[in-house]
């Protein structure tokens, strides 16, 4: 599904040390392999099957996903910042697609 | 065809119990004792205690297709102690596996919250394992006016 879009609220500034929330979105259907047609064959599976995030190219939280995610995954997660950098957002789809998205924070 | 009030009633007291026998036999659901050994799985055979793990959903969800659900654990997060991952179970799911969440002590606390699909009122199971080798367990149950698996 090429058209995932996602969202990612990070804090502008924060100072050395601060512990920040971050919440992401990505718009997926999730398809969970559970749900029929109107014919009543099984809609094959298809879901973003992990979320990874990374701090200056180390990471920070990640998460291995199953069917029961609803639709558009939303993930709220803390990260310790000791220094200016950029997150990196990685989300994999079940069909190999991969959707990423950076944020930088000024840290003071 | 007419029917009387009497006759129409008793029609669809019919229909409702076949509906309730239905869904009882329709889906396979995971049950307790699968949801037991996803957590004996994920445990690694530790025994989990209860505490310092804390589960928050609500009592009663009136929508199964998303239901919100924040886990966060008692940790200092550092290099030497930290919570390694928090998995979710649901009991009443087609499978019991939810999501893992993998922390690190970069994450500075252990606390995530997502969004969870339910198919009925079931227990849902939050279990954590630290880098020390503990593992700690806590459980809610969740009221769920219309399922969210479909059908």
């Amino acid at each position: 599904m090429a058209s995932a879009k996602p969202r990612v609220k990070v804090p502008k500034k924060a100072s050395a040390g601060d512990v920040i929330t971050i919440k992401t979105l990505i718009s997926h259907k999730m398809e969970s392999g559970q749900r029929k047609d109107k014919k009543g064959e099984v809609i094959p599976r298809q879901i973003i099957n992990k979320f990874e995030c990374f701090f200056n190219g180390e990471p920070v939280f990640s998460c291995d996903i199953d069917p029961a995610i609803s639709a558009n995954p939303y993930f709220e997660f803390s990260a310790k910042v000791d220094e200016p950098g950029t997150f990196k957002f990685v989300w994999t789809d079940d069909d190999g697609s991969v959707y990423e998205t950076e944020k930088a924070i000024k840290v003071n | 065809m007419k029917l009387t009030r009497r006759e129409t009633m008793s029609f669809s007291a019919g229909a409702i119990a076949l509906m309730i026998a239905g869904a009882r036999t329709a889906p396979a659901m995971a049950g307790a004792g699968e949801t037991d050994a996803a957590v004996m799985a994920f445990s690694g055979g530790a025994q989990p205690e209860a505490g310092v793990i804390t589960l928050k959903a609500p009592e009663i969800a009136e929508n199964g297709n998303t239901v919100p659900v924040s886990v966060s654990v008692d940790s200092p997060m550092t290099k030497d102690d930290y919570v390694e991952s928090v998995a979710i179970f649901a009991e009443g799911n087609p499978n019991p596996e939810v999501v893992t969440f993998n922390f690190t002590p970069r994450s500075g606390e252990a606390a995530a919250t997502t969004r969870m699909r339910l198919a009925k009122t079931q227990n849902v199971v939050a279990v954590a394992k630290t880098s020390t080798g503990k593992v700690y367990i806590d459980k809610r149950e969740v009221k769920v006016t219309i399922g969210g698996c479909g059908g």
